[in-house]
């Protein structure tokens, strides 16, 4: 077992800014899952033709010039809408603050398929000549391209890189933000995930070939967790940055606090490439508990990962029952029935989504749960109308990715 | 192309290379560097365009003459004479 961890400072959040395929910021993104409003639309994409997204409008010339985006990726606008909104948010005294104390942690799913997949394209009318390929290609693809974005536009010089973690990358952004200020690596860090997804037609052909990609008539309707008629993911692209601070450090300049990070954990499953396993996710969820020093009947809301498909959805209900047995009074919730799996951001974006409950004490719905399916019955789970609390004051989030990547985090009302 | 054709030319890449810049005030002695904002990579980027664009070819050693629109306009001249207009 892992040493536990030694007198730790704590950690707040004190800014967000997102994007989401339904909302621009998080007051709007909080009304929209409250009203059960999908952001998930028709969409096409090269070779592979219509299907389904969630998309983002976000006013992408807000932080950046038209130049800076022709040079950069939408990845990297996605991450500096993010971070220039979560900055603003957060009240931080930003032109006197010491740029090398800010360090940019950014979880995503992939980087680099968009930008690949666009000069391919341009390089076949060229007939494969490769005296036609853009000098730009390396910059825009490195891995680390969405942080690095941000340090060019807002100026910061503390560290930077992005984490891969497949479908728990925003959850391991927040995580490496935290461990980061703990260690006393930064004073600020912008941390949380991002994803530009919907770009690549690789990754709907490959949820295709795999028979896990959703389709309905009715695009709002096709992220449907949990349902029995589920037939998979709706791709999203999608933002979400966390200021975090130390405690004492949002507390001496009287931030606007959200919530602290008590606890979290990451795990792997070591069983497949892509069917998860229960166990693993249930020992991670109990691991970040013990971390927080909470029992599961203190969770108030669990933000599941499910996104729909026929076997994660299964496991994830069995890993969840294993933990709460149905007799207390914590609810479920899920995200990606309205935005579609966003990826990269989704931890975060979920996460985020949730925050404002400790306010307004109300848990928002998983939606298009019609009928659920029999091995998805989970005690507490909100289905399609937002539940009244008596109180808020903890919220656990769920990530789970491709190689049995598990991710929790939690987060206590202050 | 004309002198004043392969200007247009010029001006159209310089428009999608640096959108944000107000391009009626260029001026043609004066180097494109102390007038607009371009990098290196920018001037590549010029390059590269005149390539997809015109199929001209630039060594490497000729990149100094792409300095002003003047001394691009003079250096393109007689490599484009015999190239259509877009």
């Amino acid at each position: 077992m892992s040493a536990e961890p030694r007198n730790r400072d704590r950690v707040v959040i004190t800014g967000v800014g997102l994007t989401a395929p339904n909302g621009n910021n998080l007051a709007e993104f909080r009304r929209n899952l409250l009203a059960g409003r999908s952001g998930v639309t028709e969409y096409e994409v090269r070779y592979f033709g219509p299907t389904l997204a969630g998309i983002c409008r976000f006013d992408h010339l807000r932080y950046q010039r038209r130049k800076e985006v022709r040079r950069g990726t939408r990845a990297g606008s996605i991450a500096i809408y993010c971070a220039h909104e979560a900055v603003a948010d957060s009240g931080l005294d930003w032109e006197n603050l010491d740029k090398s104390t800010v360090g940019v942690y950014v979880g995503v799913t992939e980087h680099g398929n968009v930008e690949t997949e666009n000069e391919i394209y341009s390089l076949k009318g060229y007939d494969y000549d490769t005296q036609y390929w853009s000098h730009h290609h390396n910059a825009r693809t490195v891995a680390n391209n969405p942080a690095g974005e941000i340090t060019l536009n807002l100026g910061t010089t503390g560290p930077h890189y992005t984490l891969g973690a497949a479908c728990a990358a925003g959850n391991a952004g927040l995580v490496q933000g935290v461990q980061m200020l703990q260690l006393g690596e930064c004073d600020v860090a912008l941390c949380g995930g991002v994803s530009e997804s919907i770009h690549t037609f690789g990754i709907f052909a490959s949820f295709h070939s795999q028979g896990a990609l959703a389709r309905h008539e009715d695009p709002t309707k096709a992220s449907r967790p949990f349902d029995a008629d589920r037939t998979g993911i709706v791709v999203a692209e999608g933002g979400c940055l966390f200021v975090l601070e130390r405690l004492s450090h949002a507390r001496a300049r009287d931030a606007r606090i959200y919530g602290e990070v008590v606890g979290y954990a990451m795990n792997s499953d070591a069983h497949d490439f892509v069917v998860p396993h229960a166990e693993r996710q249930a020992e991670c969820v109990c691991k970040a508990l013990r971390r927080a020093r909470l029992n599961p009947e203190d969770v108030d809301i669990v933000s599941t990962h499910a996104t729909g498909t026929s076997t994660g959805d299964v496991q994830e209900t069995l890993a969840l029952r294993s933990v709460w047995d149905g007799s207390g009074h914590t609810l479920f919730n899920n995200t990606k029935s309205y935005i579609g799996h966003a990826m990269g951001a989704a931890g975060a974006l979920e996460m985020a989504g949730n925050l404002p409950a400790f306010t307004d004490r109300v848990c928002h719905p998983t939606i298009n749960l019609d009928r659920t399916d029999p091995e998805c019955e989970l005690p507490g789970l909100v289905a399609n109308e937002p539940r009244p609390a008596d109180k808020v004051d903890v919220i656990l989030n769920n990530s789970f990715g491709m190689l049995g990547i598990n991710s929790v985090v939690i987060v206590r009302r202050i | 192309m004309t002198g004043a054709e392969i200007r247009e030319a010029v001006v159209d890449i310089l428009s999608d290379i640096a959108p944000d810049e107000d391009l009626t005030k260029l001026k043609e002695e004066i180097p494109f560097r102390d007038q607009l904002e371009l990098d290196s990579m920018d001037f590549l980027d010029i390059v590269m365009e005149l390539r997809k664009r015109y199929r001209i070819q630039i060594p490497e050693e000729d990149y100094p003459e792409l300095v002003s629109m003047q001394s691009t306009v003079k250096y393109l001249e007689p490599r484009m004479r015999d190239i259509q207009p877009r």
